[in-house]
């Protein structure tokens, strides 16, 4: 259940099952809780006239704090005397709230009952859960004792105790590595250690898994493609003409961190602020790219003002949404209309990135970063052209006596020729009365055209042009630099244009913890620092909820980007506290994290579930199973590639072209341009490679719900599209794979079309085959079989799919028969499903 | 889950479940391998009927063909007819217009007035004045609803295709097709219904567009709009493989469902079965798009009619091809004409681009018409912003206080004028009409309440209009 609804019926009854599921999870029935059931209420119908943005405000009455206002209002403990109450039950249409012409709609008669109680109850206001610094709760004592491997289950199963339901039983082994495979690496596991795992009858054979998935290479690969979506990484500028730029370098900087395990606290500073550490080194200057990465445009006519405002508020977007799961964005026009972030908070922060050199309207300059081999290459021609330089410099006899010769009709030719303007201006002067410069100006030239010095000349030219050729190979990218900042107002209504806002200096949202600057202007550096500071409730509490997303598929708060009070409550409050602290503590160990995930029998549970289960927890919101969901679009790519033995185990470089249809970038311009595909390896790269056009996304990851990367993306939509269907049916990319892989299975899979068959489905779903699904693919194969028989041109046109030559010395037919079939495989639902 | 998924889900589970109680999946084998037995049992899931079901008012209309002139149109030589701008032709604007207004090209220039290059004429009955580079569109003016009072809020050319296409120029929201689409459905289930055409003009002042401006934002991905294309593959990967013809192609289909329909009997996951009833959308759109290129039923008289032998590209040739998507259904057609971003040369560049529109234009009303559809049809004729009363040399710069588009169809007065500029053509003055009015307005004929049509993302409702929007009740029938 990714998102809520937009149909008021469904979405107050989805709404209401995530109310009793969180209050069963967490908690015995209690009295009423403000956070969990009035303040939803109060934000949906009365915050839009009585909440947070001063602007709106009615009746200077706010109900999102427990200021004097209210206290006019509302009497604690006494629903009859308080207006509020008076209000929302009146009969008397004039006067009922929520107006009867309010938007949001009334309320209904449990609503009511609902706030006359809470009134009654002391009316007692809490801050927003997310906003007070999660400490560790202890871990529960729960009956089904043997079922726990560590807290998480803990948790888990008290939820599950209090609602009366069990947990599901433990998938098989074949599923599991699956599933950890997908989840840890991206990618399906090989055959081979399929069949190790199933065998292991070690008890440590399942950590065992777990550690060497996590220290694999592709780990990296695979967590930087969900924060690369946080980050919006792409390889073009965004705005107008989207022009290519380069920031490789950033996205690689991510692989290895992830791989390194590097600590979440050094990863946000060395992003936020890697360019303002003391001696920044090249990994931190590179990581200070994040600053960078946001659209920029290129458009003749744009005013710079214009986007310079543009780029501070999307900045401030998409460092609120990726470390604070905020949606302060809201506040650009006006205060926050549910959330405490006022207008001027939303400046306060843009000031923060003031500082960041950038091109207001126009390309973006990169920045070199050789690598070490790169750097001493360059030295040496340095050196060489020095040497070559001196030697074309030096005067020797023979050369004056030419240089006297040529002299004396040098006048006219210098003129002619378009020599430099000094050595003609000298050559007017007559001989003896030649300053040094002149005398000089004229050597230079004649030195720069004697026949007698052309290998030398030669020479220079070719160093030269060895080191420009090494120079343009050097990888360049984005990098925050601090230059004076800029001057930060607030914009009345968000409008750039207006001038008569305050001025202000960087600060964190008001309501939150301060900073401790004193009177120094506050820094990027600081923002950071604050940002992993144990005190700040947010950052922890929304980066491992994103772990457990990757894990399960969804996160124990749902709404994964909005951590506010539209937000979901979390399924298990609790654990999401327990998880954070730990994290926390374990100096921010994202591995740590998600080993103790992968470790938990909650984790381990099949994700078929009883239907009795299935009856009371229907979203799952209990975890009483495993989530069941369809891969991203790069691991539906990977994992056909990986299958076919196509894939490229490559790490990190400059990103690639795989097959793009033709045409599909003909409405680009400035300049026109076309996408050509590469050949070799790179045209078989992993996903997270293909080169991301954001107003022109590769189209095959566009049809599986990959995002533009325009703007922070942390929940990726998992649609269901026949264009999906049409992407793995006929996109060259799934043909040549498969046509591959049938070549494989007929070379590797055995002598007969059984065997094979089987040996095919081992590859493709880690199983054995079906009788049922045998005779369906049997019959397909037989049928293709004859008919590529009758038709080998048709045969020969299949099986040549894509750049890799085909085989010559295999039967036509038979090849593009179980071409046939490797389609089916590589198109079933099984196949893009992690499970 | 978003309320879509949820549907999808819940209509092919409760189709499919009714097939295996007639019996189809107990004699599974059988059925599986005979395509027969199959091809009729494709459930009516995929067909969403629309998060505004019913519809908040009576509808008058029930799609939408928007030609999307895209580049910026200028309204001074098309359809806002400014004398006082002739006579004003090389002095300076007043600067009480200029003074503080946002402006693109001419930043820091001298600005002066450049009067309009076309001579307009009064048409029709109505007579309404459009100028004479339209001689086609011009006899179709009783026909016309010309607004002369738009007005937009960004710029330059990606933001203000992006206001007007979503409502903002933040990206990532969804556009007018996908939210419409999201809203009411599609009357096709072989088609998607929101299509998009393009075509690009030889004057040379083209501009790019982003699939952004089609694209379904926080919206499922269902609902984003499919470019159909003149050249290559008319929607991408529509074509079978090389060697494959439609025959093995169903094969491979229909294997594929047999073994997602096994693995649906074992495993509880409603998305197999949408799975299932995705690959049976996609191979009826592999047959039911060649059919609709497929112009040889077509008669000659149409084909005069438009101007066009259709399959070249042109704008004429998609103007064609809307009118057979809007027979087959689909709920909202975009065609992009690009060209309209005269900088320099208008008097010239925009006489081109105005005869590559002015017949297929004319020649889609009248079609519609005559096959009694125009009544439940918007056409909707416009570019992103308007351009300059200044000069930028020989050519005008953009301009969004200002400018003017057309409807045509069901629902809104034809053969009027709405709102009006001031003299120089710089101020939308008489009922101006936002982008979010526009919309407001859109919605409103297709049935639809702008304000309740809503998708709750990061804690917002989110909408078309935003937080604004008016319906323009005087241009409505």
């Amino acid at each position: 259940m990714p998102r809520t609804t937009t149909l008021p019926l469904f979405a107050l009854a989805i709404f209401l099952c995530r109310i009793s599921a969180a209050t069963a999870a967490d908690s015995a029935p209690k009295p009423v809780d403000f956070t969990h059931d009035v303040k939803p209420l109060l934000a949906a119908k009365c915050y839009a006239c009585h909440g947070p943005d001063e602007g709106k405000r009615k009746a200077k009455l706010r109900l999102d704090e427990a200021d004097a206002a209210l206290k006019k209002v509302i009497k604690p403990g006494h629903a009859g005397a308080s207006l509020f109450v008076k209000r929302i039950t009146t009969e008397d249409v004039t006067e009922v709230m929520p107006p009867t012409t309010a938007k949001t709609g009334s309320l209904t008669a449990p609503q009511i009952d609902l706030l006359r109680r809470w009134v009654e109850q002391g009316a007692k206001f809490d801050l927003h859960w997310a906003y007070v610094k999660p400490t560790r709760p202890a871990v529960p004592d729960v009956k089904n004792k043997p079922w726990v491997k560590n807290a998480i289950d803990a948790f888990v199963a008290a939820g599950h105790e209090r609602a009366g339901c069990l947990p599901a039983p433990e998938a098989d082994r074949i599923t599991l590595i699956r599933r950890l495979s997908f989840d840890l690496t991206g990618l399906p596991p090989a055959p081979e250690d399929v069949d190790a795992f199933v065998q292991d009858k070690n008890p440590d054979a399942y950590e065992k898994l777990v550690d060497r998935l996590l220290a694999s290479p592709h780990y990296g690969e695979r967590m930087a493609s969900y924060w690369l979506d946080m980050v919006r990484y792409a390889d073009t500028a965004g705005y107008h003409s989207d022009n290519p730029r380069d920031v490789h370098l950033y996205r690689d900087y991510v692989i290895n961190a992830f791989n390194a395990n590097k600590p979440f606290n050094r990863f946000t500073v060395e992003q936020l602020a890697g360019d303002l550490l003391p001696k920044p080194t090249l990994e931190q200057r590179i990581a200070s790219g994040y600053n960078r990465l946001l659209q920029t445009t290129e458009e003749g006519g744009a005013q710079p003002k214009e986007y310079t405002a543009k780029y501070a508020a999307d900045r401030v977007r998409n460092a609120s949404a990726v470390w604070m799961g905020s949606t302060m964005g809201c506040a650009q026009c006006h205060s926050h209309k549910f959330d405490p972030f006022t207008h001027k908070d939303f400046y306060s922060f843009e000031a923060f990135f003031a500082d960041v050199k950038e091109t207001a309207v126009g390309h973006q300059e990169q920045t070199k970063f050789p690598s070490k081999e790169q750097e001493a290459e360059v030295r040496k021609w340095d050196e060489q052209i020095a040497v070559s330089k001196a030697a074309l410099e030096r005067a020797t006899p023979e050369l004056d006596a030419a240089q006297v010769e040529w002299e004396k009709t040098a006048k006219a030719e210098a003129a002619a020729k378009k020599a430099p303007a000094d050595a003609v201006a000298a050559l007017a002067v007559e001989a003896d009365k030649r300053t040094p410069q002149q005398k000089q100006a004229i050597s230079t030239y004649f030195h720069s055209i004697t026949p007698q010095l052309k290998k030398e000349r030669d020479q220079l030219a070719k160093l030269e042009n060895d080191r420009k050729q090494l120079t343009q190979k050097i990888p360049t990218t984005l990098v925050s630099m601090a230059v004076e900042p800029r001057v930060i107002r607030v914009l009345p209504r968000g409008n750039w244009q207006d001038d008569s806002g305050e001025v202000v200096a960087p600060n964190v949202p008001l309501f939150m913890k301060p900073l401790d600057v004193k009177d120094r202007r506050a820094t990027r550096l600081d923002l950071a620092d604050w940002l992993i500071s144990p005190d700040n409730p947010l950052t922890a509490r929304v980066f491992v909820n994103r772990l457990w997303k990757v894990m399960y598929g969804e996160g124990i708060v749902k709404s994964a980007d909005d951590f506010g009070t539209q937000g979901a409550l979390p399924s298990h409050a609790k654990l999401l506290d327990w998880l954070a602290v730990e994290f926390v503590q374990s100096g921010w160990n994202v591995k740590h994290l998600l080993k103790l995930m992968a470790m938990s029998n909650s984790y381990r549970q099949s994700s078929a579930g009883s239907n009795a289960m299935r009856e009371r927890d229907p979203n799952n919101v209990l975890l009483t199973r495993q989530n069941r969901f369809r891969l991203d679009a790069e691991m539906v790519r990977d994992n056909a590639l990986a299958i076919s033995g196509l894939l490229s185990p490559k790490i990190g470089g400059p990103s690639v072209k795989p097959y793009q249809p033709a045409g599909y970038w003909s409405y680009m311009n400035f300049p026109k341009r076309d996408w050509t595909n590469d050949k070799g390896e790179d045209e078989y790269r992993r996903g997270l490679y293909t080169f991301w056009c954001r107003t022109f996304l590769h189209p095959s990851f566009a049809a599986f719900d990959a995002p533009t990367r325009e703007e922070c993306t942390v929940d990726r939509p998992r649609s269901s599209t026949p264009l999906q269907a049409l992407v793995l049916l006929n996109d060259p990319t799934y043909v040549e794979a498969a046509r591959v892989f049938a070549e494989r299975i007929v070379r590797e899979g055995g002598a007969n079309t059984a065997d094979r068959l089987g040996w095919a489905f081992h590859r493709v779903l880690s199983r054995g085959v079906k009788p049922e699904e045998r005779t369906v693919l049997m019959a397909l194969y037989e049928k293709h079989l004859a008919q590529y028989g009758a038709d080998i041109d048709a045969a020969k046109k299949l099986v040549s799919t894509g750049e890799t030559s085909s085989p010559k010395v295999m039967d036509v037919a038979e090849l593009a028969a179980w071409t046939s079939v490797a389609r089916v495989l590589l198109n079933l639902h099984e196949t893009i499903t992690r499970n | 889950m978003n309320l879509f998924q949820r549907y999808i889900q819940r209509e092919t589970r409760r189709a499919f479940l009714g097939r295996a109680a007639a019996g189809i999946g107990s004699v599974a084998l059988a059925s599986l391998l005979n395509p027969r037995l199959l091809a009729g049992e494709a459930a009516d899931a995929g067909h969403w009927k629309g998060a505004v079901n019913p519809p908040h008012f009576k509808p008058t209309i029930k799609r939408i063909i928007y030609l999307y002139m895209a580049g910026g149109p200028s309204h001074l030589e098309t359809l806002d007819y400014k004398p006082k701008l002739a006579e004003m032709d090389g002095k300076p604007m007043p600067e009480s217009f200029t003074k503080g207004q946002p402006i693109a090209q001419l930043q820091g220039a001298k600005l002066t007035c450049f009067a309009p290059q076309h001579p307009f004429k009064k048409w029709g009955k109505s007579g309404q004045e459009i100028s004479t580079i339209f001689p086609q569109l011009g006899q179709m003016a009783d026909d016309l609803c010309i607004i002369r009072s738009m007005h937009t809020e960004a710029i330059n050319h990606d933001p203000a295709h992006t206001f007007m296409n979503t409502g903002t120029t933040i990206s990532g929201r969804p556009s007018m097709g996908s939210w419409v689409w999201y809203g009411l459905g599609s009357d096709c289930d072989n088609l998607p219904g929101f299509v998009v055409l393009t075509s690009t003009g030889h004057s040379g002042q083209s501009q790019p567009i982003a699939a952004r401006q089609w694209h379904s934002g926080f919206l499922p991905s269902n609902f984003q709009g499919v470019e159909f294309r003149s050249k290559g593959d008319p929607v991408l990967y529509v074509t079978n493989p090389g060697g494959v013809d439609a025959g093995k192609q169903r094969d491979v289909v229909d294997a594929t469902r047999a073994l997602n329909r096994l693995e649906n009997d074992s495993v509880d996951d409603p998305e197999i079965a949408t799975r299932i009833e995705q690959y049976e959308m996609a191979f009826k759109m592999q047959v039911s798009v060649p059919d609709l290129m497929n112009l040889s039923k077509e008669t000659k008289e149409t084909f005069d009619l438009y101007g066009t032998q259709g399959g070249d590209g042109s704008f004429a040739a998609n103007c064609l091809l809307a009118r057979r998507l809007a027979e087959r259904g689909v709920r909202f057609i975009q065609l992009y004409h690009r060209d309209w971003d005269h900088h320099g040369g208008i008097k010239n560049d925009i006489q081109v681009v105005a005869k590559e529109v002015d017949q297929g234009a004319a020649a889609l009303i009248k079609d519609l018409k005559r096959r009694d559809m125009l009544k439940d049809t918007l056409l909707i004729w416009g570019g992103e912003f308007g351009r300059t009363p200044m000069a930028q040399g020989n050519g005008r710069d953009h301009h969004i206080k200002g400018f003017s588009m057309w409807l045509a169809g069901g629902g809104v007065k034809g053969g009027t004028t709405y709102g009006a500029t001031d003299d120089f053509g710089y101020n939308a003055v008489d009922n101006p009409v936002h982008v979010h009015d526009l919309h407001a307005t859109i919605l409103r004929l297709l049935g639809i309440n702008h304000e309740k049509l809503t998708y709750l993302r990061e804690g917002r409702q989110f909408r078309l209009t935003d937080v604004a929007g008016e319906v323009v009740k005087g241009i409505l029938a």
